[in-house]
């Protein structure tokens, strides 16, 4: 059996990692590839790395640090933010990145994920739905950090994805984004049934339960998490020992 | 094809000496061949043989080592492209099929067991490897490594 997944997600901005605490050992916690060693030698399963710079300058300095990360890391990392075109996939799986994210340009573009997933094979393209339910109670694909609902409903996005050749989706309910509440597990659940593609769940992570619950009742393939990693909250190895214990498949 | 980015940092990691190529007479002429791929084995094998480099690779003598695509090319017949391979291995690749239990792409980390190559020295029986794919060898009796996803399939030949 293929082991569930906890995927620590680091935001990024002009080559530096934003947010996160100073964890012992560590000399650099801005600097992207110590602190995704940190991750990986915890025992994280992949590692995401999310561009958020706005300028083309920071960009560049993305590209950059993705060839760093491929030298200095081992274990597979996907990169994400502000990926619009096959160039800029190209340029990334050039810089060593395992996988590329892409969310707002599909939905702009979705023929993009039938370009890069052809071109590259359906493994290296995750599709990031950031879905917001609506008052009429419709989950509604949203683009722009959440503030815009775009005219895609998340299960039929999430299934129109997966035909054009994404090979993950990585879903994060924007009413639970940042709560620390704990995941949707139902509409989780729901949406396991609708594609064939693994799930990564995202957003809403307060509590080893919370992720524990995802992972059962939702049934997702794996877990992604920023914040409760990076203010050292609970560590990645003492997570997947909890999840272990409540007989949750994972690589120890 | 593919990501050629982690085999050479692995290689560099490793400090061996290497070169990426597709000339025939480099190929030929080199101690061991890596044939690495990520993507698809119907265009993998569409660039071998533009390349001219399907009867080189069948008919060399030193160690070969296929990695993902470039060792699904290295069996019979792929299913993805429905494509007539290499045939070093007498094996077919076949796509896997998806359940409600059963995601494809199997993706993530499982564990290999039958190792039965000195390949796999220092690595025992039951460590975890990623694995990234939707196709896989038939078992047969070149098989080396075995992992489970819904069925048991070659995961090195």
């Amino acid at each position: 059996m293929v082991a569930k997944r906890i995927i620590p997600c680091l935001d990024v901005k002009d080559g530096r990692t934003v947010k996160g605490v100073n964890f012992v050992d560590l000399r650099d916690v801005g600097d992207a590839v110590e602190l995704g060693q940190f991750y990986a030698k915890g025992g994280a399963d992949e590692l995401v790395y999310l561009d958020i710079s706005a300028t083309r300058e920071g960009r560049n300095t993305f590209t950059r640090l993705v060839e760093r990360i491929s030298d200095g890391i081992n274990i597979p990392f996907t990169v994400g933010g502000g990926i619009s075109s096959l160039d800029d996939a190209s340029r990334l799986l050039d810089a060593g990145a395992d996988k590329i994210s892409i969310n707002s340009a599909a939905i702009a573009n979705p023929s993009l994920i039938d370009s890069i997933a052809a071109r590259y094979g359906s493994q290296f393209v995750v599709v990031a739905i950031d879905a917001r339910q609506m008052e009429d109670g419709i989950w509604r694909a949203t683009t722009h950090g959440g503030s815009r609902p775009s005219d895609k409903e998340l299960f039929s996005w999430a299934r129109e994805a997966q035909e054009r050749g994404a090979g993950e989706i990585l879903f994060t309910s924007m009413n639970h984004d940042g709560t620390r509440q704990g995941y949707p597990c139902d509409t989780f659940a729901q949406l396991a049934d609708t594609i064939t593609i693994p799930i990564i769940a995202s957003g809403g992570a307060g509590s080893v339960e919370d992720i524990a619950e995802v992972l059962t009742v939702g049934r997702a393939d794996a877990a992604l998490a920023a914040s409760i990693f990076h203010f050292g909250e609970i560590t990645v190895a003492q997570l997947k020992k909890e999840l272990r214990e409540r007989n949750i498949d994972v690589r120890l | 094809m593919g990501n050629l980015r982690s085999v050479e940092n692995v290689l560099k990691r490793l400090g061996a000496e290497f070169c990426v190529t597709a000339d025939a007479d480099v190929v030929r002429a080199a101690d061991r061949v890596l044939l690495p791929g990520v993507g698809n084995a119907a265009e993998a094998m569409e660039n071998l043989h533009k390349a001219g480099l399907v009867d080189v690779i069948r008919s060399l003598r030193q160690p070969v080592l296929g990695i993902c695509v470039g060792m699904q090319v290295m069996c019979r017949h792929s299913e993805e492209g429905d494509v007539d391979c290499l045939n070093i291995f007498d094996t077919h690749v076949k796509r896997f099929v998806p359940t409600a239990d059963l995601k494809v792409p199997h993706m993530g980390w499982n564990k290999i067991g039958n190792l039965e190559s000195k390949l796999f020295k220092g690595i025992e029986g039951g460590s975890y490897v990623y694995f990234v794919h939707s196709f896989y060898p038939e078992l047969c009796p070149d098989t080396i490594a075995t992992a489970t996803h819904g069925k048991m399939f070659s995961a090195a030949l």
